[in-house]
């Protein structure tokens, strides 16, 4: 990235200031080494966010940033529904309420490494992943329609998971306003039969050890323990949030001139909060953030029935389930009044200090978990949303890597077959319907994830608390 | 013409590019969708047996390209198909379209990975000075 129009705030901020059509200025968090590696399009696209209406404080670029649609992936806004501010379908993104579930299984290493190829056998069975999978939950109009308005309190109600899940789930596992009349037929038919599935790309479950800790009260408070396996499962609304995103994205970009909004890029479509179609859209994203979270607690209860298996006496607890494509409404302090607001994290994880009111009580103490994901043979990381005052990027921290090499050069640098057999060697089992998917997701295809970890932490957006690596990985 | 039909891939940061090139607009319409399946798997190995009608219209040619192969992904998606052949033609902004493909078979498609929908992000539809029309965009993947 060139750098030259960036003020260096920190050591790990660097701000663009407003200019021309800039509405605020832009702030990217990263260290040096970090920003120089970032494509130019990160900053052009977080200048172009700047320009919307209605964006407040700043627009902001996590340390994971990327070339994404419209926003970068690893940008946040807010916006003020009082001052004509909009919420933008390019700025929630295709797959709405992508995130990352963690679970607890209080199994050391050494339990599982007896049967560790096994495990990762039933594993790939059980878990439908990767282009022409299905579940084997098929939903009728009604059930559809419970589903969206549910979320995984509804998968829960159906048998797949426990009550004390929800209280691990942010908005307790159901996002309140959700519209299923919002969503169209056709988005609802792309859904028909993915109910349960992992999709394929970047998404994953995994099999990870807590090789370090770096906050004990902290891993304490989320049952983390040094040498011991989580799960973690990455994915979102499938079909139905595509299919959302795409609809909203051309009506809104078609619509922008009629709300007086003139795109900076047409990736940016987006309506007035107060407008039909911001109402709409809203109804119809909330209704796709149920679905990735009914989606996350039936892979759940799979990979609960597959474990139970092997380990009868464990329960797989839920660590905590985070969203990382999404709009929401919040109250933040700006400038020392509390405003509401609409806050756009596109490949961004909301992270909440403790003391938060929107906190599950066994985190009100500590702050929200934070789930950085990595890829296959790089490291994952768990974070805690930083108490830092003010807050900073509307209490937003990064979620994941990021990209350094696209698919195309990715393909030309591995082959799959060599990916999985060098993992191997390295003790790590990568199961994948496709060798050249996982060409494609090779780890070294991402940034160092502990760089955009520690920019992350000395940053202030989030603190850490726990490394891991990975055992077993499903890839779709 | 000193160019030649063809579909390519171009580079983006997380995602794919797709590039139709034709001799008319449509052929790059037809040629983007060779290049959106093979994003999945290898257009050899698509065996043509079942034809769907796809028909979709929008003001703009970037529009209905997008809405083209948003068409194309989404059945692709209902169907679990994979689509190996396609025939376009364009008139006043309306597009009828026909493609042919057969039921995702992931032991012989071995299927890499699943486009979610097809973005505005280089998004574009031209006539270049030699001829050939290019219809491009970036598959969110």
């Amino acid at each position: 990235m060139d750098m030259s129009g960036l003020s260096r705030e920190s050591e790990t901020e660097w701000r663009l200031p407003a200019s021309g059509t800039m509405r605020v200025p832009a702030v990217i968090f990263g260290d040096a080494s970090l920003l120089a590696e970032m494509d130019d399009k990160v900053l052009e696209q977080i200048r172009n966010v700047a320009c919307l209406p209605g964006i407040v404080d700043a627009a902001y670029a996590m340390p994971d940033a990327h070339w994404g649609y419209g926003f970068p992936i690893g940008g946040v806004a807010a916006f003020d529904p009082e001052e004509g501010g909009i919420v933008s379908a390019g700025g929630v993104g295709f797959d709405v309420s992508c995130g990352v579930r963690n679970l607890l299984t209080g199994l050391r290493r050494g339990d599982i490494e007896g049967v560790k190829k096994d495990l990762a056998d039933s594993l790939f069975r059980n878990i439908p992943a990767g282009v022409g999978s299905t579940g084997k939950i098929m939903l009728d109009e009604r059930e559809m329609d419970a589903m969206l308005e549910g979320g995984a309190r509804w998968a829960v109600a159906q048998g797949y998971g426990v009550p004390a899940d929800l209280e691990r789930i942010e908005e307790g596992g159901c996002m309140a306003g959700a519209s299923p009349d919002a969503v169209s037929a056709h988005a609802k038919k792309r859904q028909r039969d993915e109910m349960g599935t992992l999709g394929s790309g970047n998404h994953y479950l995994e099999v990870q050890e807590v090789v370090a800790v770096q906050d004990e009260a902290a891993a304490a408070a989320f049952g983390l323990r040094l040498g011991e396996i989580v799960i973690a499962i990455h994915c979102g609304s499938r079909g139905l949030g595509h299919q959302i995103g795409t609809e909203f994205l051309r009506e809104m970009a078609v619509a922008a001139p009629d709300h007086g909004i003139v795109l900076p890029d047409l990736e940016l479509a987006c309506a007035p909060i107060q407008s039909e179609l911001g109402q709409r859209y809203l109804g119809a994203m909330r209704a796709a953030i149920n679905c990735a979270l009914a989606n996350r607690q039936i892979l759940t209860h799979l990979a609960r029935r597959v474990f139970g298996h092997f380990f009868p006496d464990r329960s797989l607890d839920l660590l905590f389930d985070v969203s990382h494509n999404t709009c929401k409404e919040e109250w933040h302090d700006v400038a020392g009044r509390q405003r509401r607001l609409f806050v756009h994290r596109k490949g961004a994880t909301r992270a909440f200090g403790a003391l938060h009111p929107d906190l599950p009580a066994a985190y009100a103490a500590v702050g929200q978990p934070v789930f950085i994901g990595g890829s296959m043979g790089t490291s994952s990381a768990i974070m805690v949303g930083a108490s830092t005052r003010p807050e900073r990027a509307f209490a937003s921290a990064c979620h994941g890597a990021g990209r350094s090499l696209s698919r195309h050069q990715a393909l030309k640098r591995w082959h799959g077959r060599q990916v999985i057999d060098d993992l191997a060697r390295r003790g790590i089992i990568v199961k994948s319907p496709s060798a050249r998917g996982v060409a494609e997701e090779a780890p070294g295809a991402y940034k160092d994830v502990d760089a955009v970890v520690e920019a992350a932490h000395a940053a202030g957006l989030a603190r850490k608390v726990a490394r891991l690596e990975p055992v077993i990985c499903i890839k779709g | 013409m000193a160019f030649q039909a063809g579909a390519e891939h171009f580079p983006h940061g997380a995602d794919v590019g797709v590039r139709g090139i034709g001799h008319t607009k449509a052929q790059a319409f037809e040629q983007a969708a060779l290049a959106l399946t093979e994003i999945v798997t290898e257009i050899g190995s698509v065996v043509p047996e079942e034809a769907v009608e796809i028909e979709c219209a929008a003001p703009g040619d970037g529009l209905l390209l997008a809405d083209w192969l948003n068409r194309v992904i989404y059945e692709m998606a209902v169907r679990h198909m994979l689509f190996g052949r396609f025939m376009v033609t364009i008139e006043n902004g309306h597009l009828r379209g026909r493609a042919w493909g057969e039921k995702v078979d992931r032991a012989r498609h071995v299927p890499a990975v699943e486009p979610k929908g097809a973005t505005f992000t280089a998004l574009k539809v031209e006539q270049r000075p030699d001829g050939a029309w290019i219809a491009q965009c970036v598959i969110d993947v």
